[in-house]
């Protein structure tokens, strides 16, 4: 029983992080129809950002660090997508394969390939007994802190007019132009809406981990694509669930799969996507009303 | 009567394809003004050039004696232009109510909630949907929506994209009472309809678009008749052989 217990820990815990990344790019995919492969390369810029900010008080070098993140996705939207607006699906994702490959060689070249360690508050790695379970902190903060995020955006997407006009830009975005919505501002808003999601993401993949590296971005970032499709790309409810899916899947397969095969466990994690979407092509959850309805 | 739109010598292409070939017309405030002609006349195009989606390659659009071409859509409703676009194109994720304050944002209306109660007074199905998702709704009341979402941008001039498309005729009945209830209030509308003598019975006047050209304009009764539309609709051979 306790053991069972320990797995669904993992499995909310790992999925809130899926969670929070496959809504990022949920929602950047369902209003500009651009899949950004430079996604990871913002957690990896929160990641480096927690590192530059290492001598500052924690909550100061978190805030700082997702303020960091934020402003480098404005920048990025500004130069590498703006100018493309109205372009093909497909040009827009290689201009994000290419801002995603200039952002890891920078970050290569400016802090060298070997990964930083990343001291983070003790307490943060230390684990909560209760009765016979060991939780770790870091899993209530994760757990927390996507169940605040996301709440805070169904409240957001429901119950404010920018809200209202980013989920009717996400369903069609022309026809929204037409009743008013400003392309600009919905656009900057996803954006920076996305940066704090990965920027969140980041701090938490560095508490885990301790380390930045330069493609520390790319690992979470696929499986959390895959959670979107899996949730019905561009469904931002969708996402979030599917982001839950796969740590459910992924800690089952942590589980079940014998040792000598767990090194392995993304490839099964991958291949169980395929059977999935074998079977049902539009994704798994197709939803009308919920939580973020859209 | 003041003119409120005027459009001249307006060239539109998609790629090589001139889609537009130097349309004028005017519409007058106050004036119903029906746009009619077979499939690829160039209907569609025009009103969607005049609301800022597609943008010429020649000629000049001007609202109230001022130019508007080459403003975004989202500007354009915010100086009076609003299309209910080909296919009612409603937000089917969002709730009958989202729908309807959508429009509100962008300013132009004073009191949203008078505005949204005189919308579902006018079409009192909306009002049973109003917290349901707007996707549930039938093909009529989806149009009914759109016309209802597009009056709440407060328009100076609405435009009109084939709003009987695919439906049944009693509910092509409907929308065209709820239009001519629109000019009783005195909006003014330009309509893009395929049915010919419909659109020529509801409007002032009408003008008949073919290949991409103004064929002909006339008022309801110089056009009623007259059997030039035909030759418009199906060519000059036709009427011959």
């Amino acid at each position: 029983m306790t053991t069972f217990l320990q797995h669904c820990i993992d499995a909310i815990s790992l999925g809130s992080l899926y969670a929070l990344l496959a809504l990022g790019i949920a929602l950047i995919f369902g209003i500009m129809r651009l899949l950004n492969f430079a996604h990871g390369e913002l957690i990896t810029i929160g990641g480096y950002s927690l590192w530059l900010f290492r001598d500052l008080p924690a909550l100061l070098q978190i805030a700082a660090a997702v303020a960091v993140v934020v402003i480098a996705a404005l920048i990025i939207e500004r130069i590498a997508f703006r100018p493309l607006r109205g372009a093909d699906g497909a040009v827009l994702l290689v201009s994000s394969f290419a801002v995603s490959f200039l952002l890891q060689s920078l970050a290569i070249v400016v802090f060298g390939s070997r990964a930083k360690g990343v001291a983070l508050p003790d307490w943060l790695s230390s684990n909560v007994n209760v009765g016979s379970l060991r939780i770790p902190v870091i899993s209530i903060v994760t757990v927390a802190s996507a169940a605040v995020l996301l709440s805070a955006l169904g409240y957001f997407f429901n119950r404010t007019p920018m809200g209202v006009q980013m989920r009717a830009a996400a369903e069609n975005f022309g026809t929204a132009r037409l009743v008013g919505v400003r392309a600009d501002s919905v656009i900057t808003t996803a954006f920076a809406i996305s940066a704090l999601l990965a920027g969140i993401a980041g701090f938490l993949l560095v508490a885990q981990g301790g380390t930045v590296t330069a493609n520390m971005g790319t690992a979470p970032v696929l499986i959390a694509f895959v959670a979107t499709i899996i949730g019905g790309l561009g469904s931002l409810t969708g996402a979030v669930y599917g982001g839950y899916f796969l740590g459910v899947v992924t800690v089952v397969l942590q589980v079940a799969l014998p040792l000598s095969l767990r090194p392995y466990r993304d490839a099964f994690v991958y291949l169980a996507v395929i059977f999935v979407l074998l079977l049902r092509p539009q994704g798994i959850i197709v939803l009308r009303t919920s939580l973020l309805r859209a | 009567m003041a003119e409120l739109l005027r459009i001249e010598g307006l060239d539109v292409r998609y790629g090589r394809t001139r889609a537009l070939q130097g349309i004028s017309l005017r519409v007058e405030r106050g004036e119903a003004v029906g746009l009619i002609g077979p499939n690829g006349a160039g209907k569609t195009t025009t009103l969607k050039t005049i609301a800022g989606v597609l943008r010429p390659t020649a000629g000049t659009v001007t609202l109230d004696g001022r130019p508007i071409a080459g403003d975004g859509p989202e500007r354009l409703v915010r100086r009076g232009l609003s299309l209910v676009p080909e296919g009612r194109q409603i937000f089917t994720t969002l709730t009958v109510a989202e729908n309807l304050r959508l429009p509100t944002y962008c300013g132009r209306s004073k009191d949203p909630d008078a505005d949204v109660e005189r919308e579902l007074e006018r079409f009192p199905v909306l009002r049973r949907y109003f917290d349901q998702p707007a996707g549930g709704l039938s093909g009529g009341e989806q149009q009914m929506l759109a016309i209802s979402r597009a009056l709440l941008c407060r328009p100076e001039l609405l435009l009109l994209d084939e709003p009987s498309l695919g439906l049944a005729p009693k509910v092509v009945d409907a929308v065209f009472d709820a239009l001519t209830q629109l000019r009783s209030e005195g909006v003014t509308v330009l309509l893009v309809e395929q049915s010919a003598a419909r659109t020529i019975e509801f409007a002032d006047r009408t003008y008949v678009l073919s290949g991409g050209c103004v064929e002909l304009e006339g008022t309801r009764d110089e056009l009623l008749g007259d059997d030039r539309i035909e030759r418009a609709y199906f060519g000059a051979g036709a009427v011959g052989a």
